[in-house]
């Protein structure tokens, strides 16, 4: 008991040090006055925002590397204390229990055994492992045999010479991708080969992707730990939002390396839209769907031998090339019933063409809808892009305006939020379009789309004066409007994002299509297979 | 490159101590290719039959397992159009303890026991879980018009 007291002390220490996202009031409250006091009110602005909790704000951390290894290394720590079995053992163990120490002390407490032996472990207990030079030993792998040929084996006692276990290992490792149960080679032996034996038998670069293999499975065996996606990061990021709840929140974090993702499915941030509309929405805007609807609404079928006819000109007396079918376009009705009174077309309630013109409204209009969406929502994502090459091109601009004007560094940093804030509410409004396609109508969907039209109108001012040359943005004038644009730009992506993460949390959207928590089918579920 | 000794001697012990029901004989410029006939088991579909296999050994064996497909046409759910084998010790099970015996042990044995539940040839499979009885008189056919050492060239 003692060391189990030991170690929750241990994690609540731990817990104090770490830099923690919501406020401290005690300690660092002084500085923060001092902050406060300065007269820059874009901070104080930034400052009032993050106080208050938002709707769409959820906690996580980061991880760097170091990170993951300790917390790894604490675990096998605690269990190595208290099940009084070696370190590589325990690590084999945490592994094999999905790292759910918790469990994995229950089950072992009520049928060691079995527990030991499902996990790829032996019942007796050895000295370290090492190699052996054994008289008479033939390797059964290669074959090889003679005075002096050196010999390993784990647990299990099937003995193989050095050279074939290296060779098996670097296959295991570097072809297969294996680390965390890598067995016996002996054909049908479960026991899993631990870490030490191997750092016996590989070479220093095999051994530390064996070690990165295994922080792999680390984070990929908790479900609240996630790799951060973007190029060459190698932090994870640890977030308690379920899958079952991601039709309540959309769980943005943000990694130390600036990359802002959905925690729920990966992507890139996509709040407000939730991760399965996201998901349908990309699959459609992906899909040839859409070549159909086109197809339907740009199109009609001949009446008689249902060939796709577009028109292409001319007038509206149709012969179908295929079947010679003669029609009106505009009524579909047969052209031998208009006479000679064929271009007002008066014969709407024609029963010969009804039918065809309402199937072709239909989806004109469900085409018409979705492309209104798609446009705004690709054209947000094409200024996102314009705007970042713009962003590129501050640095220069800042430098520039540093010497022409004469500003400080300091006085020209306004010009670097003005161009992240663009960025983020840029993401934020292409999402809402994607968003609001799955809406059904009501008032909910007004204020939604009245809130969109303010951050979208505030975000349009900012980008046009954002792309003024550098000697009008040294007008003092200037500065303050696009700095006031800025905040109110944050602002506004701030009040919209709460209002529908609010709305997703209660549960208050009615959407036109049905809404799934658990996305894609196979979600890893608590028993690991391999 | 020199022919590892495990290869030598495998190759040996095939030839000195057969397995009954199966021959495995390596080409004289390849010793690594070897031709394979395996007598279908008795009290199956595929009895009397004897069935042609090529085997290769890759550079890594036996890190890696043997490569092998079947060369005769044979009507088999965890076999494919092109006499590829779905069988776990051919895959991921794979140890570099086993050799190429028991593997050839565990294809007859898979003669012997078709397992249309892990199907390489789906329609295959699908007839073998619909209808047994027709599944096994199309493999006897099979057997006798593409197995039998007198029909040996229909193939």
């Amino acid at each position: 008991m003692d060391s189990e007291d030991d170690f929750m002390s241990a994690v609540s220490s731990e817990d104090d040090i770490l830099p923690d996202d919501s406020d401290n009031d005690d300690m660092s409250g002084a500085e923060d006055f001092d902050f406060d006091d300065e007269p820059d009110p874009d901070l104080g602005m930034e400052k009032s925002i993050s106080h208050k909790r938002v709707a769409y704000d959820i906690s996580f951390k980061v991880y760097q590397p170091g990170d993951i290894q300790k917390q790894q290394d604490d675990l096998i720590n605690e269990v190595n204390m208290i099940l009084d079995i070696s370190k590589e053992e325990a690590a084999i163990l945490l592994r094999y229990f999905r790292w759910n120490k918790e469990r994995l002390i229950e089950d072992y407490m009520d049928r060691s055994r079995q527990v030991l032996e499902a996990a790829g472990l032996a019942q007796t207990t050895v000295g370290p492992p090492k190699l052996e030079v054994i008289p008479g030993f033939v390797c059964d792998i290669c074959c090889e045999e003679g005075d002096g040929l050196q010999s390993f084996s784990i647990k299990c006692g099937h003995r193989y010479c050095v050279d074939c276990y290296r060779h098996y290992l670097s296959q295991k490792i570097k072809e297969e991708g294996e680390a965390a149960r890598i067995q016996c080679p002996s054909d049908g032996c479960n026991l899993i080969i631990d870490a030490r034996s191997l750092d016996l038998l590989v070479t220093p670069t095999l051994r530390d992707r064996y070690h990165q293999l295994l922080n792999r499975t680390y984070v990929e065996d908790k479900e609240t730990l996630k790799w951060c996606p973007a190029p060459d990061c190698q932090n994870a990021i640890e977030c308690g939002v379920k899958k079952k709840d991601l039709d309540k929140v959309v769980p943005t974090v943000s990694c130390l390396c600036s990359h802002r993702f959905c925690f729920g499915c990966i992507l890139n941030d996509h709040q407000p839209a939730p991760c399965d509309l996201v998901k349908r929405w990309l699959k459609k805007c992906a899909d040839d769907s859409e070549t159909a609807n086109w197809i339907s609404a740009n199109t009609k079928e001949c009446p008689k031998c249902n060939s796709t006819i577009e028109k292409n000109g001319g007038c509206n007396h149709m012969t179908c090339r295929k079947c010679k079918h003669e029609f009106c376009w505009m009524c579909m009705g047969l052209w031998s019933e208009h006479g000679t009174s064929w271009y007002s077309c008066n014969r709407f309630e024609e029963r010969s063409g009804t039918e065809a013109r309402d199937a072709q409204a239909k989806s004109r209009v469900s085409l018409e809808r979705y492309l209104h969406y798609y446009n705004r929502y690709a054209n947000h994502d094409q200024s996102a892009r314009l705007d970042r090459d713009i962003y590129h091109k501050t640095e220069r601009k800042m430098v520039q305006l540093q010497k022409e004007s004469g500003m400080s560094w300091i006085e020209v940093q306004y010009l670097n939020s003005a161009s992240q804030a663009l960025q983020t509410c840029r993401q934020t409004l292409m999402w809402t379009y994607a968003f609001a396609f799955y809406l059904a109508r009501n008032n909910q969907t007004e204020i939604f789309e009245d809130n969109q039209k303010d951050l979208e109108m505030a975000v349009e001012a900012l980008s046009e004066m954002f792309e003024k040359p550098v000697t009008d943005l040294a007008d003092p004038q200037l500065k303050v409007e696009i700095m006031d644009k800025t905040t109110y730009c944050n602002k506004r992506r701030i009040i919209l994002l709460d209002d529908t993460a609010q709305n997703l949390a209660d549960g208050r959207w009615t959407f036109n299509v049905e809404l799934s928590g658990v996305l894609g089918g196979n979600n890893g579920g608590p028993s690991n297979k391999r | 490159m020199a022919l590892p000794k495990r290869i030598i001697k495998e190759t040996e012990r095939l030839m000195n101590e057969p397995v009954p029901g199966i021959s495995a004989i390596p080409h004289e410029e390849n010793l690594r290719y070897f031709d394979v006939e395996i007598h279908g088991p008795s009290q199956s579909p595929y009895q009397d039959g004897i069935f042609k296999l090529e085997l290769f050994l890759p550079d890594d064996y036996p890190m890696t397992p043997p490569k092998i497909r079947f060369l005769t046409k044979i009507f088999h759910p965890n076999v494919d159009k092109l006499g590829r084998i779905c069988l776990d010790v051919l895959k991921n099970n794979w140890s570099p303890a086993l050799q190429i015996r028991t593997i050839l042990l565990s294809i007859q044995a898979l003669l012997g026991a078709p397992n249309p539940d892990d199907p390489l040839a789906p329609d295959v499979a699908k007839t073998w879980k619909e209808d047994e009885q027709a599944a096994i008189a199309t493999a006897t056919e099979w057997t006798k018009k593409y197995a039998t050492p007198t029909n040996q060239t229909d193939q």
